[in-house]
């Protein structure tokens, strides 16, 4: 299957382990020491304390046992978060992906497909904070948006003050992540043998049948990836949810990441101790059982 | 008469221009804004700043181009300066890490074995995936601990080893020819020389593809700096949100906005081939 999506190194690797272990395996320690020893103070230690502390309660700081988990489910606050977040990926992600599958065949077999795709890429490289302001315009209440719709019979609304804020939310998501998607589709598409196409034309199959029976199922482990890419970029959201709203924004576009902000500020440490355990623990098992998954399409 | 397989090519084009141009939109949008005057700026946008009635009709082509915005900054703005090189010392900063300690570890990940390797590599993997948020808190006790909060090296050495750039250099480490690895050592070549006169050459592309993902990353950097910056004189320009509602001044919170994004968009131009490599390498499995 697709040659950018596996390992190709696999084989020599293993040979290249029998010659060269005992030697080396000291100086391979060393070449990540450095960075191992970074990630260990700024990452690794202090994560641990994290998985102490949501044990411990944040004033006395004396043993409380699973009580602050049971605090971090009950919070309303935190249950909002998770439904909103939930509800965003459900809309968000196959959006995304079709959409981008989509626009990379039709790009991938033509010539100006470079250029058309150099353009969905720009979002990424603009920063939040000065799409912001274009932002605020559009979507005023007397804003560009609501000028457009004049034309039209839909009636314009405040949309950052109403249920509004969550599609602006989605729409800012798929501006942002769509070129990175389809570069990845068209990378999948990349690695497609040319020679089954031909093969299958030859059978006398037309361009659906080949889309369907050939493309498609090329594209699985893509697919795999792709979606975990883009359900863990999901997550990171909350500069876009800031670049519609700011710090303050309507309940429905209210994210994990607004929650740990305010924990913060108000310095229930142990409130978001055992919510990125939590969340930690949910987002391992994904990544793991992706994996799995991943390693069982290979056989 | 058009076929039916033209005419549909024909709407699927048609449909692709017309979003490459809405995603374009805010580049040339916030282009236009910053090069008009103000009494024109008033005009259009004063049912937002200046509450009239009616509605903003913004053209994207401003009738009288003026750089009168862009002066304005550059002569009396001095806290916007401060802004700028802020940014510009975390991003270098965090890159200049990355560059030392992150090729090291990618090369000793790729082409080294040595009893726990698998386990780290994974942690590491894990830790690039996690989201701000899962590692908010830690951050924060440690840069505590340190005494580094509210100071820019609170930003930089976090970011300095984080795992994401020894992932995609990774990929372009293995891809090198052992057999190359051996004859510069039957050479004579030294560990130190292989990773300096081999890795780094031949895995260039990788460096400079972390490089590029990594300076769009922290050039827009928004949560750290939020959440562990005090001090305003510290902030980047990553999360200064300048007032465009502002009759007068909305001039130049335009001209702000593209001097923001103008070197992110140069070093995507500049880079967009090395970008989209990174990008697939943070995709290939392991």
């Amino acid at each position: 299957m697709g040659g950018i999506m596996k390992k190709p190194y696999r084989l020599t690797k293993a040979r290249h382990a029998k010659i060269a272990f005992n030697h080396k395996s000291f100086h391979g320690f060393l070449w990540i020491l450095p960075s191992l020893l970074g990630v260990l103070v700024f990452y690794l230690l202090p994560y641990a304390d994290v998985v102490r502390r949501s044990f411990f309660g944040a004033v006395d700081n004396h043993f409380t046992g699973l009580d602050n988990y049971r605090v971090v489910l009950e919070n309303t606050a935190f249950l909002l978060a998770v439904k909103n977040t939930l509800r965003f990926t459900i809309f968000c992600i196959p959006a995304l992906i079709l959409t981008a599958l989509l626009c990379a065949v039709v790009l991938y077999r033509s010539k100006y497909g470079g250029i058309i795709k150099s353009a969905f890429l720009m979002p990424m490289a603009l920063p939040a904070v000065s799409v912001a302001l274009m932002w605020r315009l559009l979507f005023h209440s007397q804003g560009i948006v609501n000028q457009w719709l004049t034309h039209s019979s839909v009636s314009g609304t405040d949309w950052m003050n109403s249920e509004n804020a969550f599609w602006i939310l989605v729409g800012s998501y798929l501006w942002k992540n769509l070129g990175y998607d389809i570069v990845l589709w068209m990378a999948g598409l990349g690695g497609i043998s040319q020679n089954i196409y031909e093969a299958a034309r030859v059978d006398g199959a037309g361009e659906w049948q080949c889309f369907w029976k050939i493309t498609l199922p090329n594209l699985r482990t893509s697919f795999y990836t792709i979606t975990v890419l883009s359900f863990l970029n999901s997550f990171k959201v909350f500069r876009e949810a800031y670049l519609v709203a700011g710090d303050y924004p309507h309940e429905s576009i209210y994210m994990l990441q607004h929650l740990f902000n305010n924990w913060f500020r108000s310095f229930s440490f142990d409130k978001m101790a055992a919510a990125a355990v939590l969340e930690s623990l949910v987002l391992l098992l994904l990544i793991l059982l992706f994996q799995r998954t991943l390693e069982h399409s290979d056989n | 008469m058009m076929s039916r397989a033209k005419l549909s090519k024909f709407i699927l084009w048609g449909a692709l221009g017309v979003l490459a141009i809405l995603v374009l939109y805010p580049v040339f949008f916030l282009l236009a804004g910053s090069l008009m005057g103000n009494d024109e700026l008033e005009r259009y946008l004063g049912a937002v700043i200046a509450g009239k009635e009616g509605y903003v009709n913004f053209p994207l082509l401003p009738q009288y181009p003026t750089l009168k915005h862009f002066v304005e900054i550059f002569l009396d703005s001095p806290e916007f300066f401060v802004m700028f090189w802020n940014s510009m010392k975390i991003t270098l900063g965090v890159l200049a890490g990355q560059l030392v300690v992150g090729t090291m570890a990618a090369w000793g990940f790729a082409k080294y074995d040595f009893p726990g390797k698998k386990g780290c590599f994974l942690i590491y993997m894990i830790l690039m995936l996690m989201p701000f948020q899962v590692l908010m808190l830690s951050d924060y006790l440690v840069l505590d601990g340190l005494k580094l909060t509210d100071s820019l090296w609170g930003i930089i050495l976090p970011g300095a080893f984080s795992t994401f750039p020894v992932f995609i250099m990774y990929r372009f480490f293995t891809e090198i020819p052992d057999s190359l690895i051996e004859s510069a050592k039957l050479d004579g070549a030294r560990e130190w020389q292989l990773f300096v006169y081999l890795a780094l050459p031949i895995g260039s592309s990788g460096v400079i593809a972390s490089l590029v993902l990594g300076f769009l990353e922290y050039w827009s950097l928004i949560e750290q700096p939020m959440t562990f910056l005090k001090d305003k004189s510290l902030y980047p320009l990553s999360i200064f949100l300048p007032d465009v509602t502002n009759v007068g001044r909305s001039g130049m919170a335009f001209a702000a906005s593209v001097i923001t994004f103008l070197p992110a968009v140069l070093v995507f131009l500049g880079g967009q081939d090395y970008l989209e490599q990174g990008i697939m390498a943070g995709a290939v499995k392991e």
